[in-house]
């Protein structure tokens, strides 16, 4: 009976379950491609296209001026030359600065979260918890409580310091209130991470006589060399997207000094309509981060 | 004044002289000025007997001002069971970006307000449509609103927007502070003169009487004020170069600079800190914007005032902001919609001491002359400096430029730069922008 329906039905659909066969992995593939395909892949090319263009979606004329927006970015006498660079050195600060801090600091705060202790879901929770809080509202707050001259924190600490509108303080305040806000994404991911790692390893460590350090060296570390790379690439990636904090905490200051690329790429093409221009920027933008990225993925492989 | 050749090809492009001298608004006070000839409109304004229509009405007001917009609509509602108008609030940030994709998706709104500086860059684009006609059948002209307010809406020899508001810089003041420093309380300075001494006398009772803030709000608004008194422009008329790096704009920077030198004002002043320290009684002074009048009056126990900013230059000037009604374009023109969104504006317009009382000084004269306003004192204040008021050039984009003056504002009073190499270098990056949008926009 079994043997028959199959039998018959392999002989009456071969083709096409061979060929639906083949076309699965493609079907599942389907949904997400047909968004990659509208939402990122036609609006990248899409922008290649406006980035050779004097470009207002309102306007009549869209004059095609060839590479002009990508030399004006390299010409010291354009409009634009200064103050994007600016703000390129701006979001590569930040990155350099912020980077170290969410990788590391989740990583400890992770090791501790993962022992067994008493009240151990509620620290989970309050490190994860600024995290939940739209930037909108985690900005404001240290605005006001970094406030050089009416703020709590220098009060508590009894000193005068310029958290938001001199350098290099600003960078101290923007790392400082981003890491205080974002590192419990990155611990959940580790803690996540962590206990993927098989328990035979660690016991077999122990027999071994590893102590708490070589534990974590050759074993915990190891095991969250992915997770790593992961957390490592997006947090690289979010840093170098850095917006709302630049926008609302320092609002550029000093001079502008502290408005990373994307505030001042935002500026140009939603602000003052020169969508040719900002979309060169921010192809600029896209190549530093793609060979930053690569950079990152060489090294992490070199080292497995 | 200067005839540059781009000025003559426009006057070349206007024709006879009529539309140049409204737009470079070098007609002064003594020139005749007659409202642009249009097609007259046959309707009526002030009534509408057409089908039922409903009207999208997108703005910004999303502070304090909101629930007093949103009153009046329900008021015009009522009024006019014909009319329903919805109203929409964004950000301002977001309108300005949303607005004009909506207009070419033609799913714009049919009408909204739009701030005097962003009228002609919406009207280059071709957002919004010109109302002459609208101002012609509402009978309104410029001797209705104050001439500065009325030009700033016209472009290329056409109107675009409708006054509804000002909203001007007004001299904040602390009456406790003032009095702890023996002065008298409700007589703030008036002058250049008085202001230092007072500031001086502050200081030796140990308080920084006027805090110079470094931002946008409303330290950029602060130099403006000070550059027009002291008979400087930001731009030229024509927007063909920028002035505010000339000799009274180093003066205007230069005096809020030294407040911060002479100890009259902290370093470092941060967002928004000078309002918060004129409310903690840290501060004696803080000019700021006429829609702080509703923040103060919601603080308890808090003894303030408000006055014409003093005048520091050869000449009274205050910064001022101003929201105006705009039509938007559409793909299918509804002439229904039209007439119902001329009825709306006219009766707003009408109604505006409502208005007054979300802290704004209405644009029609005749509600700023009338009884109601002079009894709301402050606004009355504040309103009373209606014809020194300066507004940005009527030119698409001159917002772009005018922002590279905050970040020099920024670096000046931050002690960073002094404040001409700041403002000349400002100047520089300003005129390229100018150029990029004169080349842009065609003008």
């Amino acid at each position: 009976m079994t043997t028959l329906t199959a039998k018959a039905s392999t002989a009456r659909a071969a083709t096409p379950v061979a060929w639906s066969g083949r076309a699965t992995p493609y079907l599942f593939l389907a949904p997400y491609l047909v968004l990659f395909c509208v939402f990122v892949l036609a609006p990248a090319i899409y922008g290649v296209w406006v980035s050779l263009h004097d470009w207002d979606f309102l306007l009549e004329g869209r004059p095609f001026v060839g590479l002009d927006n990508y030399t004006a970015l390299f010409d010291p006498s354009s409009a634009v030359y200064a103050d994007f660079w600016m703000s390129m050195r701006a979001t590569g600060w930040f990155t350099l600065l912020s980077v170290p801090f969410l990788v590391v600091l989740p990583l400890g705060i992770a090791l501790l979260l993962n022992r067994p202790f008493r009240g151990r879901t509620f620290f989970r929770g309050l490190f994860f918890a600024p995290y939940v809080l739209g930037v909108a509202v985690v900005c404001l707050m240290w605005r006001l409580l970094l406030d050089p001259n009416l703020g709590l924190v220098d009060w508590l600490l009894g000193t005068d310091i310029a958290w938001t509108t001199s350098l290099p303080w600003g960078w101290v305040a923007l790392v400082g209130v981003t890491v205080w806000w974002t590192l419990g994404f990155n611990g959940v991911i580790y803690l996540a991470g962590m206990q993927d790692i098989p328990r035979e390893l660690y016991d077999a460590a122990k027999v071994d006589g590893a102590g708490r350090w070589a534990e974590f060296r050759h074993v915990t570390l190891p095991g969250l060399r992915p997770v790593m790379l992961f957390v490592v690439t997006t947090t690289v990636l979010a840093s170098a997207n850095m917006f709302g904090q630049s926008y609302l905490l320092t609002q550029g200051a000093p001079g502008g000094e502290t408005r990373t690329a994307i505030v001042y790429i935002l500026d140009q093409g939603l602000g003052q309509y020169k969508m040719g221009s900002a979309s060169a920027m921010s192809y600029v933008l896209t190549l530093a981060l793609i060979v930053v990225s690569v950079i990152n993925f060489r090294l992490f492989r070199g080292r497995s | 004044m200067q005839m540059s050749l781009d000025n003559l090809t426009r006057r070349r492009a206007l024709g006879l002289g009529l539309g140049a001298l409204v737009l470079t608004g070098c007609g002064g006070g003594g020139g005749p000025r007659q409202a642009p000839q249009q097609t007259a409109t046959t309707a009526a304004p002030t009534t509408y007997t057409g089908p039922a229509v409903s009207l999208a009405f997108w703005n910004g007001f999303t502070g304090g001002d909101g629930p007093f917009m949103k009153r009046l609509i329900e008021q015009f509602n009522a009024a006019h069971p014909a009319i329903k108008v919805t109203m929409n609030v964004y950000q301002w940030a977001d309108y300005y970006a949303k607005v004009p994709a909506a207009v070419a998706a033609g799913q714009g709104p049919d009408l909204g307000i739009m701030h005097v500086d962003s009228v002609a860059t919406n009207a280059a684009r071709q957002v919004v449509l010109p109302l002459d006609d609208v101002a012609t059948s509402l009978n309104l002209t410029e001797a209705d609103f104050s001439p500065p307010v009325w030009q700033a809406g016209v472009y290329k020899g056409a109107r675009y927007s409708i006054p509804l508001d000002v909203h001007p810089l007004g001299m904040f003041y602390n009456k406790t502070v003032l009095s702890k420093a023996g002065l008298d309380p409700d007589n703030p300075p008036k002058n250049g003169e008085e202001y230092l001494a007072a500031l001086e006398a502050l200081k030796k009772a140990g308080i920084q009487g006027h805090w110079a803030t470094p931002f946008p709000f409303t330290g950029n608004m602060q130099f403006g004020s000070l550059l027009y008194q002291h008979g400087g422009q930001l731009f030229a008329d024509d927007a063909s170069v920028s002035r505010f790096a000339e000799e009274p704009g180093v003066q205007a920077l230069t005096w809020l600079v030294e407040l911060v030198n002479k100890g009259y004002s902290p370093k470092n002043v941060g967002q928004d800190a000078d309002l918060i320290a004129l409310q903690n009684g840290k501060a004696a002074f803080n000019w700021n914007g006429i829609w702080s009048i509703n923040t103060l009056r919601a603080v308890k126990d808090l003894e303030w005032g408000v006055a014409p900013l003093p005048q520091i230059g050869a000449k009274p000037a205050a910064w001022a902001g101003s929201h105006q009604f705009v039509l938007f374009k559409q793909r299918k023109p509804d002439q229904n919609k039209l007439t119902a969104a001329k009825v709306f504006i006219n009766w707003i317009s009408g109604h505006s001491i409502e208005w007054a009382k979300a802290g704004q000084v209405p644009a029609r004269k005749s509600i700023r002359d009338g009884a109601e306003f002079q009894a709301l004192k402050e606004q009355a204040a504040i309103g009373s400096q209606i014809d020194n008021l300066y507004f940005l050039p009527s030119v698409p984009g001159i917002g772009d430029a005018s922002a590279v003056v905050d970040q020099a504002i920024n670096a000046a009073i931050l002690l960073k730069k002094s404040p001409k190499d700041a403002l000349t270098e400002a100047a520089a990056k300003a005129d390229k922008i100018l150029e990029q949008n004169r080349k842009k926009y065609g003008a």
